[in-house]
């Protein structure tokens, strides 16, 4: 069973260790309490927070449409000593995440209060610009290894172009994050203004997984279990790569560069395959796209690596990161959740160096300009 | 085979855990319904820490909406990615490569008929003499 771990394990760790200096592209850091906010959050919408909290077009308020697989979807050794929710601690995450796996940066995504999907687009964007300052005053100030993203749901995009405005002042945000489950596939017009903004910014669209629009998560409808939603993820993120490529988003802004997270990558090779087969017979009724849609894949989007695929060979996720390229994967680690991946022991095939470095490091590094 | 005393059993209370470092591994012993389960304190899978597992009973259903509950106690679940191993042997049952076609004859057939996937957990035996915990490897 070579993937049993029965090597002598302190050794392996060292070099390991001494191997890996990595930027983690999905570090979730959490609200301690809603009152924390409360210094970036106007008095009006902190009352709002209070009296209505979260308004979106799933049901049951306050929790996610199906059960999570262990509480606050974290992982059970996560949650810190101090109390407070699992990634509310920054001595903890240095301790327990960042210091031992020598974390160079870690990309913070964040996710508390369902921070893209709230209904009420004007409270939505008001707890996305006090994120936005709690990210740079709670972490990224206390521990400079730590870049936020500029959080600006997309559907009022005057809002959107506001706060990226603001936030681009200040130039300490390495990404602009939009929502993955907007209103309308992300390819469409009305999303442009953004993605103009962040080309001339010179700032990549991350798309991170998760939160609830009205949509179903699957084609099919609304799944039953919380594997199956879990599942639904690659399906979402498939989806929006095609209406980006499709909808002619890379052609018509050639220096956007977008970052698809948590999205996983196995689901890339047949997503392309099968475009480029389809646009050979269908070109005509995209006469916008100059190019296959694999080209553009191959050069304006970046996928980061976890939760990585686990097929029953090795050799079939050695063939995998060969069909994506090495040069278009950025590892993360989603910690501090449950799925979390460990940077020594996540991809079941070796890497060369080569690709080790890339993946671990240096496509993260030119991306973020870090 | 070395043998390791490394504690009292009333250091480790029912349903709880200890860690040792013997021999330069990290090795944690379990206290679940008055026995002993000793195993190596990494996850096959990515390595997470087994002290911070579940400790689970096993779950089976031979028909969706009918439940049972067996081995109280006995199953470890793992703190990240949730992978059960069997306490007493470090077995695992829950493979993630045909978790789908492993779990389906489970609920079919008798409990005992579960498969066991490949990945086995580093285990150890454990010896109680004069309610010292003894660890052989
Ligand atoms: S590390 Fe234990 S299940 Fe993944």
């Amino acid at each position: 069973m070579s993937d049993v771990i029965d090597r002598p394990i302190l050794a392996e760790e060292e070099a390991a260790r001494s191997r890996l200096r990595i930027i983690d592209c999905d570090v979730h850091p959490s609200i301690h309490a809603h009152s924390d906010l409360d210094q970036f959050l106007p008095k009006r919408w902190q009352q709002h927070l209070r009296t209505y909290g979260s308004h979106l077009r799933t049901p049951y308020i306050g929790t996610t449409p199906y059960p999570r697989s262990s509480p606050l979807i974290a992982r059970r050794d996560a949650w810190p000593p101090t109390g407070g929710p699992p990634g509310s601690d920054l001595d903890f995450m240095r301790k327990q995440h960042l210091d031992p796996l020598d974390v160079e940066y870690g990309i913070l995504q964040v996710l508390d209060l369902f921070i893209f999907s709230q209904q009420n687009l004007e409270f939505g964007a008001a707890i996305q610009r006090a994120i936005n300052d709690w990210q740079l005053a709670f972490w990224s100030d206390r521990d400079p290894r730590l870049k936020a993203s500029i959080l600006a749901g997309q559907d009022d995009t005057q809002f959107a172009i506001a706060e990226i405005e603001r936030c681009a002042k200040i130039g300490r945000y390495v990404q602009i994050n939009v929502c993955p489950r907007a209103n309308e596939p992300l390819g469409r017009r009305r999303y442009w203004p953004i993605y103009a903004r962040a080309q001339e910014l010179g700032l990549p669209l991350g798309i991170h997984v998760g939160g609830y629009g009205g949509h179903a998560p699957t084609g099919g409808g609304w799944p039953s279990y919380y594997v199956e939603e879990h599942q639904s993820n690659a399906h979402t993120m498939a989806a929006q790569l095609t209406s980006l490529v499709l909808e002619g988003v890379p052609e018509r802004f050639p220096d956007l560069k977008i970052v698809f997270i948590e999205g996983g990558f196995g689901w890339i090779p047949s997503a392309t395959w099968r475009m480029d087969r389809h646009f050979e017979a269908f070109r005509s009724e995209v006469p916008h796209l100059k190019r296959r849609p694999s080209e553009y894949v191959k050069e304006h989007f970046w996928f980061t690596t976890q939760p990585i695929d686990e097929p029953d060979e090795a050799k079939h996720l050695r063939s995998l990161i060969e069909w994506v390229g090495a040069d278009r994967l950025l590892f993360s680690s989603d910690y501090p959740h449950w799925d979390f991946d460990d940077p020594r022991f996540a991809f079941k095939t070796p890497l060369s160096e080569t690709e080790r470095r890339k993946i671990f490091n240096g496509n993260a590094r030119a991306l973020y300009k870090l | 085979m070395a043998r390791h005393i490394v504690a009292r059993t009333s250091d480790i209370p029912p349903g709880g855990n200890k860690v040792f470092g013997v021999e330069g591994r990290d090795i944690v012993v379990f206290h679940v319904n008055g026995e002993f389960f000793a195993l190596l304190n990494r996850c096959p899978h990515e390595g997470a820490p087994l002290e911070k597992a579940a400790c689970v009973a096993r779950l089976t259903s031979p028909e969706p909406g009918v439940y049972q509950r067996s081995r109280v106690g006995e199953l470890l679940r793992c703190p990240w990615h949730g992978w059960e191993f069997d306490m007493r042997n470090g077995q695992s049952y829950f493979d993630p490569k045909r978790v789908k076609v492993r779990s389906y004859p489970v609920a079919i057939e008798n409990g005992e008929a579960l498969q066991k996937g490949p990945y086995v957990a580093e285990t150890f035996p454990v010896l109680v003499e004069d309610s010292y915990v003894i660890i052989e490897t």
